[in-house]
């Protein structure tokens, strides 16, 4: 599904990412872990289409089409999605108008008609529940006052109703309490099936006891350093970052 | 001397044969013809007038007293310009003159009617001799439009009267002459506990050009609620100068909406004067502009007594080579203590050629009191772009939906759910968007 070929991305002059592979196929959950600094937003946002990072060499490869030369929105509409670390407010525009509007945009892009109303309602409807969010919440303005655990779970409410073939999540668990982080991994696991594939990024393997990963990367210094089963994970959690450092000299 | 100038001067003169003699009124004419003779139009030489530049009006041959068309204005040519899915009452104007087939006038426990008649009749001339040309300020703009003032609405809200409907008032320009100058004059008194909901626009017909002049004084006594909301909409060939003063008894509450999203050249002053305790003042705007157009806000609130609020939010976006100004200033009088006043002036430039001016001042002269301002100059947030973006939602439709939820935000205080919903498509249509639901 995603193949990602010695990517080299820099931002303002800056090389942050150094030779990036990775090899996504449908059914399975990655994850990627690594220190503060080791790149691992900046390579989310390079395969959603961030334009301040700058490409310099290698291949992103989603589904079969080389999408480097892709607008974000062209990305999202093959079936991309990124659930943001920090999701952005906008005020006077309602939860329910925003995602409105995505569908709408993304079946437009596709040469359908919007969805109607009466189907698009069900739809909403259905997810919220899934994710335990109050009716109310929907007609916010998105993001504007919420509490960090409110925009993450606004940001999979969000993934539940476009239905990507692959969603990346970065660092959803921060600002999440247990129980909330429960109810967003529980609602990313329902949404889970053989045809889609996650990319969960996280400092934390607390995560990854809800969203079971099939492989654990290590990113550090711009490079996949180490990949391994989830178990990589818990070795991670107990013994810090260092020992790969030492392991790599 | 400008061309416009002198033709004002001279016209002047035949005008004032046609008054009465005598009248207090004529007397006040003269005073501020004086005044306008002596200064003429303001020049950017002065501060206040520094980024708007009156000359290409000046420069036009605006007729002074416009020829009166012979053809009727019907209504389903002009409806689109009143709020017209709910029941209103209607003063309207058609190049300077009364329409009484357009209007909906009345004179049951209110009055809702012209100040030609407030100025005329006897049994008006108290109201007139304690509220008229009391508040407005004697600078050279306002006393042009005292000179030559003779109509405009006059609403008077008797105490504890609570207006059940809003109240338009409408001056439309047809075009019947290639230029012509309006001078329109409100008078507004907001009886003691009364509340009133107003609605004032000024439109042209026609693509010819009208420069309009106008005056309004709002008084609002103890405890009195008036709500204001001015739509400027108007066609490219159209320019507004429009000074509106508002003088507050103590608890009276008095609001003021401006949008902006039209004309060649507009200038809003928009002065409030607190002369009593508690009261509350809002100045709200919203400027929308591209082409060359031009918008200039000029708020003043002067804060006389104690215990009083004042907030000003007033949003812009500027596309192409369009200008804008915003000259915000917050006066607090020693006497004045314990007064929250809060400015806010945020602007979006889409383009690189267009220019906004802010110049927000404060000066207060007591010490215990609750003061703040703000003003921010920028592009579209690219990481909410991005946001968007990764959401499926093309870029010029991010684009549009970030500048409409900047603008829609200013959207909240307006009461009249028609009116909010009017100018919230105006909005949605200005900046372009389609947006996937209903607005």
């Amino acid at each position: 599904m995603l193949h990602i070929k010695d990517l080299h991305a820099s931002v303002e002059g800056k090389d942050i990412l150094k030779g990036v592979d990775i090899d996504v196929n449908a059914g399975e959950v990655h994850a990627i872990m690594g220190p503060n600094g080791s790149g691992k937003s900046t390579l989310a946002s390079v395969i959603a289409g961030k334009e301040e990072f700058e490409l310099q060499k290698g291949e992103i490869n989603f589904e079969g089409e080389d999408i480097t030369e892709l607008d974000p929105e062209e990305r999202a509409h093959k079936g991309l999605f990124l659930s943001f670390q920090y999701p952005i407010e906008i005020p006077g525009v309602t939860v329910t108008n925003f995602i409105k509007t995505a569908i709408n945009e993304t079946r437009k892009a596709k040469g359908l008609d919007d969805m109607p109303a009466s189907e698009m309602l069900k739809k909403i409807k259905e997810k919220a529940d899934m994710l335990e969010i109050d009716r109310k919440f929907l007609s916010r303005s998105l993001n504007e006052g919420f509490s960090g655990g409110e925009k993450k779970r606004n940001e999979i409410f969000q993934l539940a109703m476009m239905e990507p073939k692959l969603a990346i999540l970065d660092e959803t668990d921060s600002g999440l309490d247990i129980d909330a982080l429960k109810v967003v991994a529980n609602g990313v696991n329902k949404l889970k099936s053989k045809d889609n594939a996650v990319i969960v990024i996280t400092h934390y393997q607390r995560l990854l006891d809800y969203i079971v990963p099939d492989y654990v990367h290590v990113l550090m210094g711009g490079k996949i350093v180490k990949s391994g089963g989830k178990e990589l994970a818990y070795e991670l959690e107990e013994r810090g970052y260092d020992w790969i450092k030492e392991e790599l000299v | 001397m400008s061309n416009l100038k002198d033709k004002l001067v001279s016209s002047y003169i035949a005008f004032e044969d046609h008054l009465e003699p005598d009248s207090p009124i004529h007397d006040l004419r003269n005073e501020a013809m004086k005044v306008f003779e002596e200064q003429g139009f303001p020049s950017k030489k002065e501060e206040a007038w520094k980024y708007t530049s009156l000359k290409s009006l000046e420069k036009t041959d605006y007729s002074i007293f416009p020829k009166q068309q012979e053809k009727h204005t019907e209504l389903k040519d002009v409806r689109k310009y009143f709020l017209h899915d709910i029941d209103t009452y209607k003063i309207v104007f058609i190049d300077g003159v009364y329409s009484s087939f357009l209007s909906e006038t009345t004179h049951d426990s209110i009055d809702v009617c012209l100040l030609s008649s407030a100025l005329n009749k006897p049994k008006y001339q108290p109201v007139i001799e304690t509220y008229f040309n009391k508040i407005a300020k004697k600078d050279s703009l306002t006393s042009l439009n005292t000179a030559f003032a003779k109509e405009g609405a006059y609403i008077h809200i008797p105490k504890n009267k609570e207006v059940e409907k809003p109240i338009e008032i409408i001056n439309f320009s047809t075009g019947n002459e290639a230029a012509v100058m309006l001078q329109p004059r409100n008078l507004i008194v907001v009886g003691e506990n009364a509340h009133v909901q107003i609605i004032e626009r000024h439109q042209s017909l026609s693509e010819n050009a009208v420069f309009t002049n106008s005056v309004t004084e709002i008084f609002a006594e103890k405890r009195a609620y008036a709500d204001y909301y001015k739509v400027q909409t108007d066609n490219p060939s159209a320019s507004l100068i429009d000074s509106t003063y508002v003088s507050q008894a103590r608890e009276s509450n008095c609001r003021v909406h401006t949008f902006s999203f039209g004309g060649k050249l507009t200038r809003n002053n928009l002065h409030f004067y607190q002369n009593g305790e508690r009261c509350n003042s809002t100045l709200n705007g919203i400027t929308i502009i591209e082409d060359k157009q031009h918008v200039d806000h000029n708020t003043l609130v002067h804060h006389t007594a104690p215990n009083c609020e004042s907030h000003q939010d007033y949003k812009g976006i500027f596309a192409d080579k369009s200008t804008g100004v915003f000259n915000g200033k917050v006066l607090v009088d020693k006497i004045a203590q314990k007064i929250d006043a809060f400015q806010q002036n945020n602007n979006i430039l889409v383009d690189d050629r267009a220019t906004i001016n802010s110049k927000p001042q404060l000066e207060i002269f007591a010490d215990d009191v609750k003061c703040s301002h703000g003003c921010t100059i920028g592009q579209l947030d690219e990481e909410a772009l991005f946001y968007m973006r990764s959401r499926g939602i093309a870029k010029k439709e991010a684009r549009a939906l970030l500048m409409y939820a900047f603008a829609n935000s200013v959207l909240e205080s307006v009461k009249i759910p028609e009116l909010k919903q009017r100018i919230n498509k105006l909005i949605a249509k200005k900046i372009g968007v389609s947006l996937g639901f209903q607005l």
